[in-house]
């Protein structure tokens, strides 16, 4: 029972993957994005992401993905792809009344 | 789209209160509003003393796991330590008030944390061991988990006093997670490299050494004593096949945390655990 030979190891072996984490939390409809963490596999990040993201009381469903699965829009595209939406306000339905008794809208 | 930030609930009102989930509720009782009476028949000095025993165990190992903060091998894992451990520091918090309220005492949940002597804490001499590798308190997390799951089990089922039944039935949730938690980095180091498979293997075998003690100490519970046992061995069992690590012969330790019979390492653990508390009498946050 040395004292914590473990940690010493542990630092020369290649970091765990990275895990993207979406909770959804009680009052929430859809999975959030809260954060990321290290995870050796699926099942450890699942674990990890409770212990880090649900601790307190924030959620009743959790999805992680590995980061590198994520495809991302780029910067370089984020004029092309964000700034024709800029100027189209018809696209905006604002001419609706939307009924009081209808939520998440 | 609103309302959908996860973290938004931490901050409402809770049921019309100043207490928020996120700054502590500020219970002074933990078993506030529940009915405390205890039913005729139970022999209260020997619930006293398993409610005693079981906070014991809960609070020695809590801070055993909270040593893992700032130490553990990845930051994920420290967090999950730590969370453990508060997990059962809750359970002690639980089992210390039941017991001073049947014991006559009418002591609260610091009194039996903060104001004994190492020498009258009753936990089992398997969780004041000092920490060791990793590998070895994952070991320790799944004999103790896997004993106190079964336990808690039984007792949630049959405990004849409906308080300790209730608190049992709220750490079956908690422990079957500790539980998964042990079992999952048993089995990974288990069936890892051959160091890391190496390591694990010694350390079931450190921990055999107190399985006697583990599983006799159900008995003091009222509880089936031999169904605890076998519960607790199939399980242990279990997870070495999975692991793929030879299942240890328990050892012969004759020595019993339950009658006060600790290691030397009790003393200094419960010096650190009571040194503010004993520093600044009825301190608060």
């Amino acid at each position: 029972m040395s004292e914590n030979n473990g940690t010493q190891e542990s630092q020369d072996a290649p970091s765990w993957p990275l895990y993207e984490v979406f909770v959804r939390g009680k009052r929430g409809l859809n999975h959030v994005h809260v954060g990321s963490l290290h995870a050796a596999d699926d099942r450890m990040a699942l674990s990890n992401a409770r212990d880090l993201y649900t601790r307190r009381n924030e959620g009743v469903s959790i999805w992680v993905v590995r980061s590198s699965n994520i495809a991302a829009s780029s910067r370089d595209e984020k004029d092309a792809f964000f700034d024709p939406s800029a100027d189209k306000v018809y696209r905006h339905p604002t001419f609706y009344d939307i009924p009081a008794d209808i939520p998440h809208i | 789209m609103t309302d959908d930030h996860v973290y938004l609930a931490l901050a409402e009102e809770h049921e019309g209160t100043d207490a928020r989930w996120a700054f502590g509720t500020g219970f002074e009782d933990p078993l506030h509003g529940v009915d405390t009476d205890v039913p005729a028949g139970v022999d209260t000095v020997e619930l006293a003393a398993a409610c005693t025993a079981l906070g014991d165990d809960a609070l020695v190992s809590a801070q055993r796991l909270a040593e893992w903060c700032t130490n553990a091998p990845e930051l994920e894992d420290e967090v999950a330590l730590a969370n453990i451990g508060l997990d059962l520091l809750g359970q002690a918090r639980l089992l210390y008030t039941r017991a001073g309220q049947v014991d006559g005492t009418g002591r609260g949940e610091d009194d039996f944390a903060y104001l004994r002597e190492a020498s009258e804490f009753r936990n089992l001499r398997l969780a004041e061991l000092p920490n060791g590798d990793f590998a070895f308190s994952v070991a320790r997390l799944l004999v103790f988990s896997t004993w106190r799951l079964a336990l808690f089990t039984q007792l949630a089922a049959s405990s004849p006093d409906p308080v300790l039944s209730a608190i049992a039935a709220k750490a079956v949730k908690e422990t079957t997670y500790h539980l998964r938690y042990a079992a999952d980095w048993t089995v990974r180091l288990g069936d890892g490299t051959e160091l890391s498979a190496r390591k694990m293997g010694a350390a079931m075998e450190q921990v055999a050494v107190f399985l006697d003690e583990v599983c006799e100490a159900g008995a003091k519970s009222a509880v089936d004593a031999v169904a605890l046992r076998e519960a607790v061995i199939a399980q242990l069992r279990h997870v070495c096949d999975v692991a793929t690590l030879v299942y240890p012969a328990p050892g012969q330790d004759p020595l019993r945390g339950r009658d006060g019979q600790h290691t030397e390492y009790l003393a200094p653990l419960i010096e650190e655990l009571q040194s503010l508390a004993r520093a600044l009498p009825g301190a608060v946050w």
